[in-house]
């Protein structure tokens, strides 16, 4: 128990201070890449209470994929430097009261949540799910969630393809004057469409159509 | 003490699992080499040692020697930290691959996610090592890799999902002895060559070695990297080949099981069986890599997303209806 606490504390220790590293850092690749950190403790934390599927999820999900989208995007913009006009303009006071809003109501949840779990201890035994302890937790989840929540699982899909579709939808645009490349006419074409042989006369010579 | 004897025992069998895979590291990047050389005609690293075997060591004393240098514009923690983190991911994949039913590492029930998992950190290593350099080259080396990586993952998450639907547990020790009767690169043989071509694109491998296409980019992400930290960049990727060459064996071909179950070919032990699949599809990476010339960036995202993903998730499908109709699925 003694090596479990001892890593409990060291990954939610990474875990606290990576967190505030990402809003405090003032570089946004450095957030970014503590945003990663943050991740990955997490998913050990997860790992540590025997949520292993969640935990690799996690690994796979946002530090696989939306993190390196993130990394991305931030790479490719220069966002430092518009970071620093926001902190030296007078209207950055904009940010601020949205941002106060925000972090109000994440702390009232926060404290809902923890005083649920403290002072209604048997919330957690009380619920209508019947867990059958003695399978992975992989498994597990796979029971409930293509059963019970097919519907909001499958809700679920549809609300993300459509947020796909409509981000593909917002950014696509059609220049003109594109040369695109066909692979069906270029594959489908034929000897007889490239090469034409011309029976040249003598002292005229041929000429060509471009 | 308790605590003591577990490190003890833990380090113990880590380095007996990671000093053969180094070393196996240094002598598959020799046999790269040969491969390469003997389709084109050439001798390749003959020299130093019986058929040049020492070449890779000879190599690695050479970088050992070699200066260090951090350009002065570098953002040099991130810089140190790349070679460091892709040596790390590489070989910590390793703790999971089965070398026979009871010795590997660490038996986890999420096995093939922890491959998976593992396999997609390795771009960061890429990133990290392409934009710390502050330099033209390596940053769109990393860029081209990042997108290049994260689009094969897609399809190799899928052809993962296939195999799963046949087995029925994420535990590769599982997965292995689902193919006692049937090697599944036999009913799923599609997916077993899109497995290949997106391990190629995943490990930037010719043909889809375009994020370090010494052509246009001198060598990409680590075009700023010298000594040591090059050669830990090498041992990185090279580690990730093996890899997914295990994956792909524990996959498709069997794992550490021998392909006929009679007298002389039982006895083998597993470990050897596995060893040799290992090869077989190093073989392969290596002639493709010689045979094969450089796909263009757009035809390589085509490729991806336009055949593989479609492919694949078709192939799901059509695993998933076909086991369901014939009242194969593995529930237990």
């Amino acid at each position: 128990m003694l090596a479990h606490a001892i890593f409990f504390y060291i990954f939610s220790l990474i875990a606290i201070v990576s967190a505030i590293m990402v809003t405090v850092s003032k570089n946004t690749v450095h957030s970014v890449f503590f945003l990663i950190l943050d991740f990955i403790s997490i998913s050990c934390l997860f790992i540590m209470i025997g949520a292993e599927f969640l935990g690799m999820i996690m690994l796979i999900i946002y530090v696989g994929a939306v993190a390196v989208l993130f990394l991305f995007v931030v790479m490719m913009l220069n966002v430092a430097q518009q970071k620093n006009q926001w902190f030296s303009a007078r209207e950055s006071s904009k940010h601020i009261p949205v941002g106060l809003i925000i972090s109000t109501i994440i702390f009232f949840e926060l404290i809902i949540v923890i005083g649920g779990w403290k002072y209604k201890p048997d919330l957690v035994s009380s619920m209508s799910l019947n867990i059958d302890s003695s399978i992975s937790n992989t498994h597990a989840i796979g029971y409930v969630l293509y059963t019970d929540y097919i519907h909001i699982f499958q809700l679920s899909g549809m609300i993300l393809l459509v947020a796909m579709i409509g981000a593909i939808v917002l950014t696509f645009r059609q220049r003109s004057g594109v040369k695109r490349q066909s692979y069906f006419s270029q594959i489908s074409r034929e000897r007889s469409d490239g090469v034409e042989l011309i029976d040249v006369p003598s002292n005229k010579g041929v000429k060509s159509d471009d | 003490m308790e605590y003591l004897s577990i490190i003890f025992s833990e380090t113990y069998k880590i380095l007996f699992l990671l000093v053969p895979v180094l070393v196996s590291v240094a002598m598959i990047v020799w046999l790269d080499r040969r491969i390469w050389a003997f389709v084109q005609k050439r001798q390749g690293p003959n020299v130093v040692g019986p058929f040049g075997l020492l070449q890779s060591l000879a190599d690695a004393l050479k970088y050992m020697f070699k200066e260090v240098i951090i350009p002065s514009s570098s953002n040099k923690v991130i810089f140190i930290l790349a070679p460091i983190v892709t040596m790390t991911l590489a070989l910590i994949s390793w703790a999971v691959i089965p070398f026979s039913a009871t010795q590997v590492l660490a038996d986890i029930n999420v096995g093939i996610l922890y491959l998976f998992a593992v396999s997609s950190l390795g771009v960061y290593g890429i990133i990290m090592g392409g934009w710390a350099s502050n330099s033209k080259y390596p940053f769109l080396g990393a860029i081209r890799s990042a997108a290049q990586m994260v689009s094969y993952e897609v399809s190799i998450g899928v052809i993962i999902i296939n195999v799963l639907l046949c087995v029925g547990s994420l535990n590769l020790n599982d997965i292995v002895m689902a193919q006692e009767s049937l090697w599944f690169v036999i009913p799923l043989f599609p997916m077993f060559v899109i497995f290949f071509i997106s391990a190629l694109a995943e490990t930037n491998r010719p043909p889809f070695d375009l994020p370090e296409a010494e052509a246009e980019l001198v060598a990409g992400y680590q075009t700023e990297y010298s000594g040591m930290m090059y050669a830990m960049f090498w041992l990185g990727e090279y580690a990730n080949i093996l890899l997914m060459c295990a994956m792909g064996s524990v996959l498709f071909l069997g794992g550490w099981l021998s392909p006929i179950d009679l007298f002389p070919f039982n006895v083998i032990p597993g470990a050897i069986w596995l060893i040799l699949k290992i090869l077989l599809l190093f073989i392969l990476f290596a002639l493709v890599k010689a045979i094969v010339p450089r796909y263009r960036y757009d035809q390589l995202m085509r490729l991806g997303w336009k055949i593989f993903l479609p492919l694949s998730l078709t192939w799901v499908v059509l695993t998933a209806s076909f086991l369901f109709y014939f009242n194969l699925l593995p529930i237990n």
